[in-house]
């Protein structure tokens, strides 16, 4: 071990920890990022699934069976959303650790626990989201589809869902950054992430300010990173301006071209005739 | 006498406590080019998307080669795949190019071969002069190229009855002319077509058959020349007026 710095000497603090923690705060980073990325792509796809199910059309008089089963579903989705949306996640986290363990005699691995416990909360935001993304489809879009013969689930993955997605990438994107960092609260039911391996070195070393410190750069790193590649797949997803006319004949094969229209009249044609008096078309016919 | 293919016997459509359509009747064979018209508001719209079950109707009977598809547990998926629509406002896929458009339904819904499909769709996008333009997405697109896309993308499906809602309602005038010429020529192709519609001389030289509908009733029907050139009801009469006068 490296000599200790005077004590109020932030910098050489900083400097120390680096030096002697390195190994823990990175792995503490890791484990809130797999954390993060996994329970947030888990909780797209129950969100996913809560929308789907929750804009299911059903008409009591046309199948009475049918509209009951569906009210029910949304029924039990209703209260799951509202329920993890309206309790804090530091508190689910304890009442389904603790709670599995003493009614079901359960000892969860703190890591799945918290894959467990960050995934279902951030399902009840998704659900809403998800939700609200499919209203904003234009109903024409549902219409289309309908009427060319789709049933509700093949309307929704080929037409609504890829267009939802497209509208709510901002918002999945905040959920990423918000699981990031909500993550420290896990540390109540002891996963070794990130806040966790900060507080253990604030607790050998007392060097308070410096190891936040070097928490909130860590943490801004992290969301910064995670926010710009973020951005990168959403103009990805929003495809190229442009389009390629298809100039050979698909149906006679390859190598017959169509036949190539006109050449337009371009803007400078236009000023060329309106400069110099000319007949647009004479300069191609000759005569007149 | 060409067959029947679709019946609507007694149809009423009710919103809450307003009455959109009042028992009506009505019939297309095959190969019939069907007109309807009457000034917005008369029901129209609402009678072709109860036809293809986009609204309920709330009493009487549909039969489709005789067979009622608005009775309880009949597949209205089927039905609708072989009836198709084509929308005032197109509603294209936006997040498909133009020929997935044309693709999907027919390998989603009815399962055909992809590679058989694609030249299906191939061939009724260069029937309605759209072939140029298969990588291109909706969006990039004019309104009446969007027109003609979205024909071609029922026409793949191989549909019995084509059902047109207002489909040149949303556009202006020259594109409203690409889009009567493809009708046009499926008409002539034999396709069986029912078309709500506020071009009177379309409906005048294309129809087989006219209906003029008004206030939720049909109040007279016949053969283009009869509607036209020899209408016996007022109403028809007072509402063709405004169109040949103009």
């Amino acid at each position: 071990m490296s000599p200790l710095p005077e004590a109020n000497d932030f910098f050489g603090w900083v400097a120390w920890i680096l030096e002697e923690y390195s190994g823990m705060l990175l792995a503490g980073a890791w484990k809130t990022m797999v954390i993060a990325v996994i329970a947030t792509a888990i909780g797209c796809l129950i969100g996913f699934a809560v929308g789907i199910v929750q804009t299911i059309p059903a008409n009591r008089r046309e199948n009475p069976v049918r509209w009951f089963i569906v009210g029910l579903a949304k029924l039990i989705m209703n209260i799951y959303v509202e329920v993890f949306r309206g309790t804090p996640m530091m508190v689910q986290a304890a009442f389904i650790y603790y709670g599995a363990a003493m009614l079901f005699n359960l000892h969860m691995e703190t890591f799945r626990a918290a894959l467990l416990i960050v995934s279902i909360n951030t399902g009840a935001y998704m659900a809403e989201t998800v939700r609200g993304g499919i209203l904003s489809i234009d109903p024409g879009q549902t219409e289309g589809a309908m009427a060319i013969g789709m049933n509700h689930m093949q309307t929704m993955t080929n037409v609504i869902l890829p267009q939802a997605l497209r509208n709510i990438m901002p918002q999945i994107g905040n959920n990423l950054i918000i699981n990031i960092k909500d993550t420290c609260v896990l540390s109540i039911i002891g996963v070794v992430e990130l806040f966790y391996n900060v507080k253990s070195i604030t607790g050998a070393t007392y060097a308070f300010f410096p190891a936040y410190t070097i928490a909130m750069v860590l943490y801004f790193i992290l969301t910064f990173t995670c926010s710009r590649i973020l951005r990168a797949m959403e103009d990805k997803m929003a495809g190229p301006d442009s389009y390629d006319l298809a100039m050979t004949d698909m149906l006679l094969g390859e190598g017959t071209m169509r036949i190539k229209p006109n050449r337009a009249e371009t803007n400078a044609d236009y000023r060329a005739h309106k400069e110099h008096g000319r007949d647009i078309g004479s300069r191609e016919g000759g005569t007149d | 006498m060409a067959e029947v293919i679709i019946q609507v016997q007694h149809l009423s459509k009710t919103f809450g406590t307003n009455t959109v359509l009042r028992d009506m009747d009505f019939t297309v064979s095959e190969g019939d080019v069907t007109c309807i018209i009457g000034s917005s508001g008369s029901g129209k719209s609402t009678l072709l998307r109860c036809i293809n079950l986009l609204e309920r109707p709330t009493t009487g009977e549909i039969l489709f080669h005789g067979v009622p598809i608005n009775a309880k547990g009949s597949d209205a998926n089927a039905y609708r795949a072989k009836v198709g629509m084509v929308f005032q406002s197109f509603n294209l896929f936006n997040n498909m190019t133009v020929l997935e458009n044309c693709m999907v339904g027919p390998i989603k819904v009815l399962k055909k071969d992809p590679e058989q499909v694609r030249q299906t769709a191939l061939r009724f996008l260069e029937k309605v002069g759209m072939a140029p333009y298969i990588n291109a997405k909706p969006r990039q697109l004019s309104g009446g190229m969007k027109q003609r896309v979205a024909i071609a993308r029922a026409l793949t499906m191989e549909p019995e009855v084509l059902l047109f809602d207002e489909p040149t309602s949303a556009l202006d005038p020259q594109m409203v002319g690409e889009v009567l010429t493809v009708m046009r020529q499926l008409a002539s192709e034999g396709l069986t077509m029912i078309v709500v519609t506020h071009e009177m001389a379309f409906a005048r030289d294309v129809s087989s058959h006219v209906v003029y509908m008004s206030d939720g009733v049909i109040c007279e029907e016949g053969t283009s020349q009869q509607i036209f050139e020899n209408p016996q009801n007022l109403r028809t009469r007072e509402f063709l007026s405004r169109f040949t006068n103009r």
